[in-house]
């Protein structure tokens, strides 16, 4: 009897062929998700931006969220802000005291300020209050239709609910950082004068001699860019739930879960960056 | 034109130019009985094949209701019908006109033939009553704050919304059940739309507020001359409103005609369904 393959029958492969291949599919998955994580953001990001650029330009949507992401964080940022500062005057007093140098206080805390904390910590302000803000208001709207009934309108939904909260997270997020940065500065400069009883003059004048426009630029452009991943991060999560109540919470979650880490290892490569671009003195 | 006839299974599709199932016109040219013919309708969710072929006319200032089980495609179909959703195959003729290759800018266009209530509204939270019933307004036209108060007053006044107090300052959450559903009709119908889908308006209703419901879609029907297309499962509500009923099963129409020629239909799909929502008993031709 003669044995016919149908032409639907896969093709045979060799044992070393299968093993390749599931070698490489190990190796590509990762590569996939990684890529696909990226590009789907990326894709929100390019979309958002061009509708910037189209007609209606909702100024009044910008300016809410302008507040929501600003001034509804302002509390929350000098508090923080304080804190940080007064307590990054501590550590610095504490190891500058092995050396006999407390004097020098002004110009690390400042230095640490402009660069690093008020940034990074603005940042992850930001993310924890409004980001997990937004991916909560846009996962409900999204399970309640509210989404969809936009899109009936024929109302672009990325252009009026995700444009307005990226522009404005990222252009806010420089104001916050500054602001954390004079409000850290009044911590630092009440503990170090008040508590640790370093001499006022030594204060000023190492700090300005020390701390250049350029920290503050360094400081400000990572706020820029923290604006973006942490807005972008948030407004996906919320904008692509599906399910219910408990999909939106998860996806909170995720919100401040990916707006943080992208903060903290976008800050590494920003420093990275900017230690090639200007060198460190 | 004279009625069509009960279609207990439809032909394949046919192609564009012919009339299709329910004869008549071509289907590349205005119709003067059916507003949209929909003909070999295919959409896949990665392996799922949800519409399989489906042929569907919709009739002109009547009520035409989509019936079927949950998960048989029914809000998905809605949504190609509106353009929120391009389908891998088949053609939707609306006034003649074939809208599946329209550009995104043309869909919106033509999106303002239409108005959609949805399952529980879908009010913008952020926004009061006026502000939700205005939004189509304010976003496709340039109007005065007068005259879009004026229309927006006569919507609220048309749906026994005007006596409620303070309605107009309210938000969403303030309404009752109700007049969330009137509300999200007022939104639809301020830019005088042609057709008017509404997705299972009486989901999560008691009786008396599923009466109301089906009474107010009646009305609108009558009072605005718009061309209804209501995607239910409910039973009684469809036998009460619908003037051309059609059944969904498995991704196709199986059934489709007006409630009497349905009642009539033998199509095990659709005996359950009746059966089932106690309208006739079982093995039993007529109503109730």
């Amino acid at each position: 009897m003669s044995t016919t393959s149908s032409v639907d029958d896969p093709p045979e492969i060799s044992p070393i062929e299968r093993r390749l291949r599931t070698l490489l599919e190990h190796f590509v998955a990762p590569i996939e998700i990684i890529l696909r994580y990226f590009g789907e953001r990326a894709i929100m990001l390019g979309n958002a931006m061009s509708a910037l650029f189209r007609r209606p330009f909702r100024l009044r949507l910008f300016l809410d969220q302008m507040q929501f992401v600003g001034v509804g964080s302002l509390p929350i940022i000098m508090l923080v802000g304080f804190f940080s500062g007064a307590v990054s005057a501590q550590q610095a007093i504490t190891a500058l005291r092995i050396f006999n140098q407390e004097r020098f206080v002004g110009a690390t805390v400042g230095i640490s300020l402009a660069q690093e904390l008020a940034p990074v910590f603005t940042g992850l302000m930001i993310t924890a209050r409004a980001g997990s803000g937004m991916a909560t208001e846009l996962g409900s709207m999204r399970i309640t239709e509210q989404i969809d009934a936009l899109s009936t309108f024929a109302v672009d939904p990325i252009q009026y609910l995700v444009t307005p909260r990226v522009i404005a997270t990222t252009l806010i997020m420089p104001v916050m950082a500054m602001v954390f940065n004079i409000v850290g500065l009044l911590g630092a400069y009440l503990f170090s004068i008040y508590f640790e009883h370093i001499d006022l003059g030594q204060f000023i004048e190492q700090f300005t001699f020390w701390t250049d426009p350029k920290d503050y630029i360094i400081g400000g452009t990572k706020a820029l860019v923290f604006g973006v991943t942490l807005s972008v991060a948030a407004c996906y999560q919320g904008f692509y739930v599906r399910g219910g109540a408990k999909e939106v919470g998860l996806a909170t979650t995720r919100a401040v879960v990916a707006g943080s880490v992208s903060i903290l290892v976008s800050d590494y490569f920003l420093i990275d960056a900017f230690h090639i671009l200007w060198p460190y003195r | 034109m004279n009625q069509p006839p009960a279609s207990t299974s439809h032909p394949p599709a046919a192609p564009a130019g012919n009339a299709g199932p329910a004869g008549g016109t071509p289907l590349a040219q205005r119709d003067e009985r059916w507003q949209i013919r929909v003909r070999g309708l295919n959409k896949t969710f990665g392996p799922q094949h949800v519409l399989r072929g489906i042929d569907l006319d919709i009739e002109r200032g009547r009520t035409n209701i989509i019936i079927g089980g949950s998960g048989q495609g029914k809000s998905v179909l809605m949504k190609h019908l509106m353009g929120l959703l391009r389908p891998d195959s088949g053609q939707i003729w609306v006034d003649g006109v074939d809208v599946v290759p329209f550009s995104d800018a043309e869909m919106g266009k033509l999106r303002r033939k239409y108005g959609m209530v949805f399952q529980y509204a879908a009010l913008f939270d952020s926004m009061n009553v006026v502000e939700n019933i205005a939004f189509p307004l304010i976003e496709r036209y340039n109007l005065s704050r007068a005259e879009i108060m004026e229309r927006v007053r006569d919507l609220l006044r048309r749906l026994d919304l005007a006596n409620v107090d303070g309605i107009e300052q309210k938000i969403p959450p303030e309404l009752s059940g109700g007049q969330r559903k009137r509300v999200g009709l007022a939104r639809a119908l301020i830019d005088r739309p042609e057709i008017l889908l509404y997705d299972e308006p009486t989901t999560g209703l008691d009786p008396v507020a599923t009466k109301n419901v089906d009474e107010m879609i009646r009305r609108t029907a009558d009072d605005f001359g718009v061309t209804s297309v209501v995607i239910s499962h409910d039973m009684a509500s469809t036998f009460r409103i619908g003037d051309r009923i059609s059944m969904l099963d498995q991704g196709k129409i199986v059934v489709s005609g007006t409630s009497r020629e349905v009642l009539a239909s033998r199509h095990p799909a659709l005996r359950e369904f009746v059966e089932t929502s106690g309208l006739v008993a079982p093995e039993q031709g007529g109503q109730a």
